[in-house]
């Protein structure tokens, strides 16, 4: 494996970026910074891989067989649910911005600045 | 009395369970006082921690999961006495808050405490864990509650504007934290904070630690509002309903520096040591660029709460050129100065709403002379103490944390330090003066083409609840305000913060009582005395601000005298209204373009 996961995390990372930087639609930064999430998962993952290892389950293990890292599957699985979480309040924000304001698009929601 | 420890987080949430099942079937009035008790009885458990944790830190192992070997095999909770001081903080100030917010909502429900005891349970689970995941979920759990707090008037559009503002930046935050922990881990294999510093230590510093440790600085510098990072905390803090908003201000924002800070000392201390020189002036410089334009936007704003806003960047900006210094001093004169400095700003975030709510706007210009009634005489009173005192004013907690602040400077041979910081407060305060004589006072024109926001009403909907808030309301600042001072005239508590930065920074008593269980023994408390250059920069700190205030009122009387018309702002002025453009999509950019900045930099250093 080596550093492939990561690469993938990096662009997944980016991608998520630019998409939030350019976008004209909430909902769009919403799944972009899903697309971001995504990457701290395969990040994760890809710390606690081990090349021809098996899951993770301790009972009748057969002699000699390398578990992956279950730490990190623990952390993949919270940052599941953070993830969750933070969308559907994002969600409903955006759905709340259109519903008072008009637009979903970030570009025209301005009673703040300066 | 480790056993209290897991009660700081666990009261309050289980409370906020309870109170948001059962909330819909008994009276708001019964929820909003029971909520003050939980928070109250909150507040009794972290003094109780605060008083243990004086003789060395308290170490809580959960399911009692010992180390085994030297090895962390379970979760644990680690309060030193400057981390037990900040889980007081925030817990006083969710007792104001929540105080405060009897009577302030029109129809609040029940839901707005159930948040802000959520709230309070992830910040001080925050600033006292001692394992990197479980902070990155404490860090989530108050940055969730946070958002919901903050839109909690969803019928505004600018409300909606600053609460995504805030949700869709702390997020990016918390994906940097999670991908610096994922490196930490894959290099290390271990998750407790004393732990990953044991194995880094054991390994010389490269570019994988480098980057680490950007990433996480990164993610708590995002939630702290450091300059590049801040672009939502203005806006997001200009739609908090007041209470919210005294928990932001208060302690939110400078919760990220405290973190930056326990990370560096108990994971990264020893690995880069011989590169500490360069963090260092990294850290100050992010400090002083956040000091310093924190401070110039506060003085371009006409919103009372924007003015706020920014005086919170930068005053986080001022405790971070503290905590930078990396040396113990410094540790404690930052942690002082939050602690001190956050009851004030909490005062004045309360304050500021009861004025808002009384004057149907919060417009600076718009207000003159509106505040100059019977009925706001307390209020104003209290604003006026509070903005005083967060000048340094002797006598206040914020004086003697700059004394220690200029100590701190001097044993790192950056003398000049507590000048620039000195000066910036004297700005922040000025602008509150300013908007204070403004309101209050009716001083000063009642136009002034420079500041942002020039001719906008209210932004954040407080004027638009129906009755006007009690006047007893104004006893929730006015207490802060009384604990502000408390915090300066007891001269013990110096003496305690500094010795418990001496404990803050010793890492490797740190990490032999988490994974050992050796009880190192107390460091002896020293006598803390006010030096010169603490009664100078405070001297200063004040006429400074006089004049700052005295320039925003009058000032371009003076101009026109001198040029026969007023000038439209110059561009550097309409240069920075423009970068605060509240579009989140710009501000995603800036916070990208801060992070490679900080990436590239802390690699190279580590190198």
């Amino acid at each position: 494996m080596g550093v492939y996961p990561f690469v993938v995390a990096a662009v997944l990372f980016v991608a998520g970026l630019y998409g939030i930087a350019t976008t004209r639609d909430l909902i769009h930064t919403a799944v972009c910074l899903t697309v971001m999430q995504s990457s701290t998962y395969v990040a994760l993952l890809g710390v606690g891989y081990v090349r021809g290892g098996t899951a993770p389950i301790h009972q009748d293990l057969p002699h000699g067989a390398r578990p992956v890292d279950p730490v990190v599957q623990a952390l993949t699985l919270t940052d599941v649910v953070v993830s969750v979480v933070v969308l559907a309040l994002i969600l409903a924000l955006v759905i709340q911005a259109h519903r008072r304001g008009g637009t979903a698009d970030p570009d025209r929601l301005r009673e703040l600045r300066g | 009395m480790n056993d209290l420890l897991p009660l700081l987080v666990a009261v309050p949430l289980l409370s906020a369970a309870a109170l948001a099942g059962l909330g819909a079937f008994i009276p708001g009035r019964v929820t909003e006082l029971v909520a003050v008790g939980v928070a109250a009885a909150t507040s009794v458990l972290a003094f109780i921690v605060l008083l243990d944790a004086r003789a060395h830190d308290l170490v809580y192992w959960f399911g009692g999961w010992q180390p085994s070997g030297g090895h962390a095999l379970g979760i644990a909770f680690t309060v030193n006495e400057l981390d037990a001081g900040i889980a007081c903080l925030v817990c006083v100030l969710a007792v104001a808050a929540l105080t405060f917010s009897i009577r302030y909502f029109d129809d609040a429900g029940h839901l707005f405490q159930v948040l802000v005891l959520v709230f309070l349970a992830g910040m001080t689970g925050f600033s006292i864990t001692g394992d990197l995941f479980n902070l990155f979920v404490f860090f989530e759990l108050m940055t969730v509650s946070g958002y919901a707090l903050c839109g909690y008037r969803v019928e505004r559009p600018s409300v909606m504007q600053g609460t995504l503002n805030f949700a869709i930046l702390n997020t990016i935050g918390a994906f940097f934290v999670v991908m610096g922990i994922a490196l930490l881990y894959g290099r290390t294999g271990a998750l407790n904070l004393a732990q990953i510093g044991e194995r880094l230590s054991h390994q010389p510093a490269d570019a994988t630690t480098g980057i680490a440790f950007a990433l996480l600085c990164v993610g708590f510098l995002v939630k702290a509002g450091a300059i590049p990072f801040h672009f939502w905390l203005s806006d997001a803090y200009a739609v908090a309903a007041a209470p919210a908003g005294a928990l932001f201000a208060g302690v939110m924002s400078d919760l990220g520096y405290h973190a930056l800070a326990r990370v560096y000392w108990t994971c990264f201390r020893d690995s880069v040591a011989g590169d500490a020189g360069h963090i260092r002036a990294v850290l100050l410089t992010v400090g002083v660029v956040t000091a310093v334009g924190g401070a110039v936007m506060c003085y371009l704003q006409a919103d009372l709460k924007r003015q706020l806003a920014f005086l919170v960047v930068s005053h986080g900006g001022a405790s971070l050129t503290m905590a930078g210094l990396l040396n113990a001093e410094g540790m404690s004169a930052s942690t002082a100065y939050v602690i001190s400095d956050g009851v004030l700003k909490g005062a004045v975030f309360l304050a500021l709403g009861l004025t808002v709510a009384a004057l149907h706007g919060s417009n600076e210009l718009q207000l003159r002379g509106r505040g100059r009634q019977r009925r706001l005489l307390a209020v104003g009173v209290v604003l006026g103490v509070a903005s005083v005192g967060m000048g340094a004013l002797p006598g206040f907690g914020t004086w003697r944390a700059m004394s220690l602040s200029a100590g701190a400077a001097r044993s790192a041979g950056l003398g000049w330090l507590p000048f620039v910081v000195a000066a910036t407060t004297a700005v922040t305060v000025g602008t509150l003066l300013r908007s204070y004589a403004r309101v209050f006072l009716g001083w000063g024109r009642g136009s002034d083409p420079a500041l942002a926001g020039e001719g906008d009403d209210e932004i954040g909907g407080e004027s638009e609840e129906r009755s006007a808030p009690s006047r007893w309301l104004v006893l929730a600042p006015a207490l802060l305000v009384a604990a502000g001072f408390a915090l300066g005239l007891a001269p013990p508590l110096a003496g305690h913060a500094v010795a418990a930065g001496r404990v803050f920074v010793d890492t490797h008593a740190y990490a032999g009582q988490v994974l050992r269980g050796v009880v190192p023994p107390a460091h002896a408390v020293p006598a803390a005395h006010v030096g010169a250059t603490a009664w100078l920069t405070s001297a200063l700190t004040l006429a400074l601000a006089v004049l700052t205030a005295s320039w925003g009122l009058w000032g371009d009387r003076l101009r026109a005298a001198r040029r026969a018309e007023s000038r439209p702002p110059s561009a550097t002025v309409r240069a920075l209204h423009a970068v605060h453009s509240g579009v989140v999509s710009d501000y995603v950019v800036w916070l990208t373009g801060g992070a490679a900045a900080l990436c590239v930099t802390l690699s190279a250093i580590a190198r």
